[in-house]
């Protein structure tokens, strides 16, 4: 099949970016979204040219490096999909595809398609763990677990911190993101413990970076690659009132 | 002069540890503020090394290429983690570990070290349910667990198929606490091109920033490298792309002697390849063969869609050569098994490189939603990738690159041949000989972070209590930088015309045909030709575009590629050398009648360990004879 391309590309980050178009013949609806920017990248530089930066890792769809905007969705049209596992065969010949970096203040574009999603770690320091140190844990088995309530952890453990949900909506809110680890902690017993001082270091860590707030459009659970729920959302809200009403931290 | 020793502490094997660690000389807290350690990968044993260290009170530099520590590619690990805790009351134990993974590895691993990642695999499990991981459980609330391949026991602990995800997310979290206690200072996005050794010792690292593209100097008392294995070596493996040797090598370069290098697992169960742009191949979870079974058709090149083809009419043929352990062999095994079918023409698909491996009967006895609560995620990853249903249509699948179980050679307490330079996790050689059982990797690399690496370094730095910090403007540094630079500056100027993957393409088909599963000694030669040859045509016709001093995703790769061409034809030089058959390392000339690995203990029952000798030089071989005082050497039989 034979495809049109319009890529954002910008030198880096003090630069201003613009669309580019390409022309791609004979791309194998069998070939990945992300080995048909290989193809291209290929060409560009056999022809002189820079080619586009965009980045990816385990191109299995659970390190979370790869995340473009395609055709005005994060990871593109398929639905649980990472824009590594898409595939071409979900075009048609002769499309006009448009390729973009995620759109984010929090998340400033380093080159081309390459943002900088350090805030996702930053969140992560502000709380995202049990302190428990190397030595001290006792026998697994001590801490039985429902398993109704540790699966849900693991559904909420599943997040791979690729930034969709923050790229889809519209307030670049993280609340998703956020809430996915939150809760996770939030229903073991290990994390139980610190759970309101988790959620208030969490939340206003993420207010400060520059995230948005949720308005409850669901956009992010739509695009999560994932498939988290926003019932999540709901639950760190509960856990971040309840805290704030406990909270010895405010008297 | 490089002398082995192994420094292996006497005893009975399963006090060896304990009464070892209790020998070891500790450092007081005030003095580990103090000392600082530079450790380089963020996988797990990386990022569980570098947690535990700052818990100590020691100053932390972790280094890591990607942009989170998150996403390095323990996160890919599906299957599952082995402990010996004997839940399911099945006759498991530590021994028997120990036992399991020296059979494994054929014999060719150290017994103290693999009796000591056994006995450290309990306490990995315990410190990762403290730390939230949500592990699969049963109904009462206790943690499951699972069969792999090559043990006769369930020892394995899984999440789903994304156990690798939980646990690396895991100690993920314990290094954010570090982080935000101050105790560890992450750089991420660098690339370590070099280490610097100053009268002997290990004293720091040349890194590039992957934004700016800067030369940056680290000192420390100590480095580490948790820079996982070299299996990209292949081109198409089922590694990330970003994985790579050059850390590793860099040490290699400045003293630290390498091990086995030809040892690479080959995983059995991956998704073919299905076009000639694809460089990567995903991996299916070796746990899939505790329900699925793999077949041919009985009659070559049979091209009926497999859910026309009777059951009589195909050879399930795991089961039919190895009935006591099935479907559920060890992965070098099943490679050999699956390459010897369609070698032999029985493969499926339209390459003919393929077989099947069914559900068919699983979904029948446990309904389809038992077998989606257990491989949920790897079903529909399949289905993404290839398009086809594995609920109504069995997977087809494909022996690929995975898996090095050669490494930097360490001592007992993982120390290379350099003084203060560590190797855990993938990146030494030590535990798993050569082949690797299902699930051992995690064990290995957490318990070598987590429990083992935190006493042994610590031995080390009370002897560095009166060693002020590193200056990084000692003339070593100077002189580690310049030659970074050099080299970067050589591969810029080449200005060729053919791209850095296309190189490294050709590069994995050499090794892949010439030195993979199947090797004999005259196409080991005829590959290290091949391979020299590409490697001239590299240096005269790489181009790179773009500058260094900016993000250059080109002159990354190129840096790595023109590692790999060194490490392949180290990897051609061990084959060589290693006249015999054993786990992955499979010699055509050493087989036995029923095509099975032939040993030869009496002159191949050492670890190789090769040291650099200068570019163009042959490298020379150090051998380190393997004793087995605990297990009997026998040959290896899963029939």
């Amino acid at each position: 099949m034979d495809i049109k391309l319009k890529i954002w590309r910008q030198k880096n980050a003090s630069t201003k970016g613009r669309f580019e178009d390409y022309e791609l013949k004979d791309v194998s609806p069998e070939m990945s979204f992300l080995e048909m920017l290989d193809y291209l990248n290929k060409q560009l530089i056999e022809g002189d040219k820079v080619p586009v930066t965009f980045e990816h890792d385990c191109r299995e769809g659970i390190c979370g490096t790869c995340g473009l905007y395609i055709n005005g969705r994060p990871h593109g049209p398929a639905t649980h999909t990472t824009t590594c596992e898409l595939h071409m065969r979900e075009f048609k010949d002769g499309e006009t595809i448009i390729v973009e970096p995620w759109r984010s203040k929090a998340f400033p574009i380093i080159k081309d398609l390459a943002v900088d999603r350090s805030a996702f770690d930053k969140i992560m320091h502000a709380g995202g763990f049990v302190n428990v140190d190397t030595g001290s844990a006792k026998e697994a088995n001590g801490i039985p677990i429902n398993k109704r309530i540790s699966d849900r952890a693991f559904d909420a453990a599943v997040c791979i911190g690729c930034g969709a949900c923050v790229a889809a909506c519209k307030n670049s809110s993280a609340m998703l993101f956020v809430a996915a680890k939150v809760s996770q902690y939030a229903m073991l017993p290990q994390g139980k413990v610190e759970a309101a001082d988790r959620v208030q270091g969490m939340v206003e860590k993420m207010d400060e970076l520059g995230f948005g707030y949720c308005s409850n459009t669901y956009a992010c659970e739509f695009d999560c690659p994932k498939g988290i729920s926003v019932e999540f959302i709901a639950q760190m809200n509960r856990e971040f009132i309840s805290a704030k009403v406990c909270s010895h931290k405010d008297h | 002069m490089i002398k082995l020793d192994s420094k292996i502490p006497g005893g009975p094997i399963a006090d060896k540890w304990s009464n070892y660690k209790n020998s070891l000389r500790l450092v007081n807290p005030a003095n580990k503020k103090k000392l600082e350690i530079i450790v380089v990968g963020t996988g797990l044993a990386g990022a569980s090394a570098a947690s535990a260290l700052g818990e100590l009170g020691y100053n932390v530099k972790v280094f890591c290429f990607q942009d989170s520590p998150r996403r390095a590619h323990s996160v890919a690990a599906q299957g599952g983690i082995n402990a010996a805790k004997n839940y399911k009351n099945d006759g498991d134990s530590i021994y028997r570990l120990f036992h399991d993974m020296i059979k494994g590895g054929d014999y060719r691993a150290r017994e103290a070290n693999v009796y000591r990642a056994a006995e450290v695999s309990n306490e990995v499990i315990d410190h990762f349910t403290a730390l939230g991981v949500p592990f699969a459980r049963d109904y009462g609330g206790m943690l499951d667990n699972r069969s792999f391949g090559g043990v006769q026991v369930s020892r394995t602990f899984y999440a789903k198929g994304q156990t690798g995800q939980q646990c690396l997310l895991g100690t993920y979290s314990s290094l954010n606490r570090q982080i935000a206690k101050g105790r560890v200072k992450m750089f991420p996005r660098r690339d370590m091109l070099d280490v610097v050794v100053i009268d002997g010792k290990a004293r720091g690292i040349i890194t590039r920033n992957l934004v700016t593209g800067e030369i940056e100097r680290h000192g420390a008392h100590a480095v580490v490298l948790a820079t996982g294995g070299y299996g990209t070596v292949f081109y198409l493996s089922t590694l990330a792309l970003g994985s790579n040797a050059t850390a590793a090598w860099s040490a290699h370069k400045k003293g630290a002697l390498f091990a086995n290098p030809s040892f690479i697992q080959i995983h059995p169960t991956s998704i073919p390849v299905l076009n000639d742009y694809q460089c990567k191949l995903t991996l299916m979870s070796e746990s899939l063969r505790n329900d699925g079974r793999v077949w041919v058709p009985k009659e070559k090149g049979d091209k009926r869609h497999p859910n026309q083809i009777p059951e009589g009419e195909r050879d399930y043929y795991l089961e039919r050569r190895y009935p006591a352990f099935g479907n559920l062999v060890p992965r070098d095994v099943a490679s050999r098994a699956a390459k010897e079918r369609c070698d032999a023409g029985y493969g499926v698909g339209d390459t003919g490189l393929s077989v099947y491996l069914d559900f068919k009967d699983a979904i029948a006895k446990q309904g389809q939603k038992a077998i989606q609560d257990k491989y949920g995620n790897l079903f529909e990853m399949y289905e993404k990738i290839t398009g086809t249903n594995p609920y109504t249509e069995p997977m087809r699948i494909y022996p690929a690159g995975h898996y090095t179980m050669g490494g930097l050679w360490v001592d007992y307490n993982l120390m290379t041949t350099i003084a203060g330079l560590y190797a855990i996790g993938e990146s030494n050689f030590s535990d798993h000989g050569a082949n690797r059982l299902g699930a051992s990797s995690l064990m290995q690399c957490s318990g070598d972070g987590y429990f083992i690496l935190p006493y042994t370094i610590g031995h080390y730095m009370s002897d560095e209590i009166r060693n002020p910090k590193t200056d990084t403007n000692h003339p070593e540094f100077e002189k580690a930088e310049k030659e970074v630079r050099d080299r970067i500056d050589r591969l810029i100027a080449v200005n060729g015309t053919q791209t850095a993957s296309s190189f490294h393409k050709r590069l994995g088909k050499i090794l892949w045909d010439h030195c993979g599963m199947f090797r004999n000694a005259q196409g080991l030669q005829k590959g290290l030709e091949l391979l020299n040859q590409l490697e001239d045509e590299f240096w005269k016709e790489i181009k790179i575009p773009g500058s260094q001093e900016e993000m250059n995703q080109e002159l990354e790769k190129a840096i790595k590629v023109a590692d790999y061409f060194e490490v392949g034809r180290l990897m051609i030089e061990d084959a060589l050398d290693r006249n015999e058959s054993c786990g992955a390392h499979f010699r055509e000339e050493y087989q036995t009648e029923q095509g099975e690995a032939r040993r030869d203990d009496a002159n191949y029952s050492y670890v190789a360990a090769w040291e650099y000798q200068g570019p163009g030089k042959k490298p020379l071989l150090h051998k380190e004879p393997l004793k087995f005082d605990f297990v009997e050497l026998k040959e290896r039989s899963y029939k």
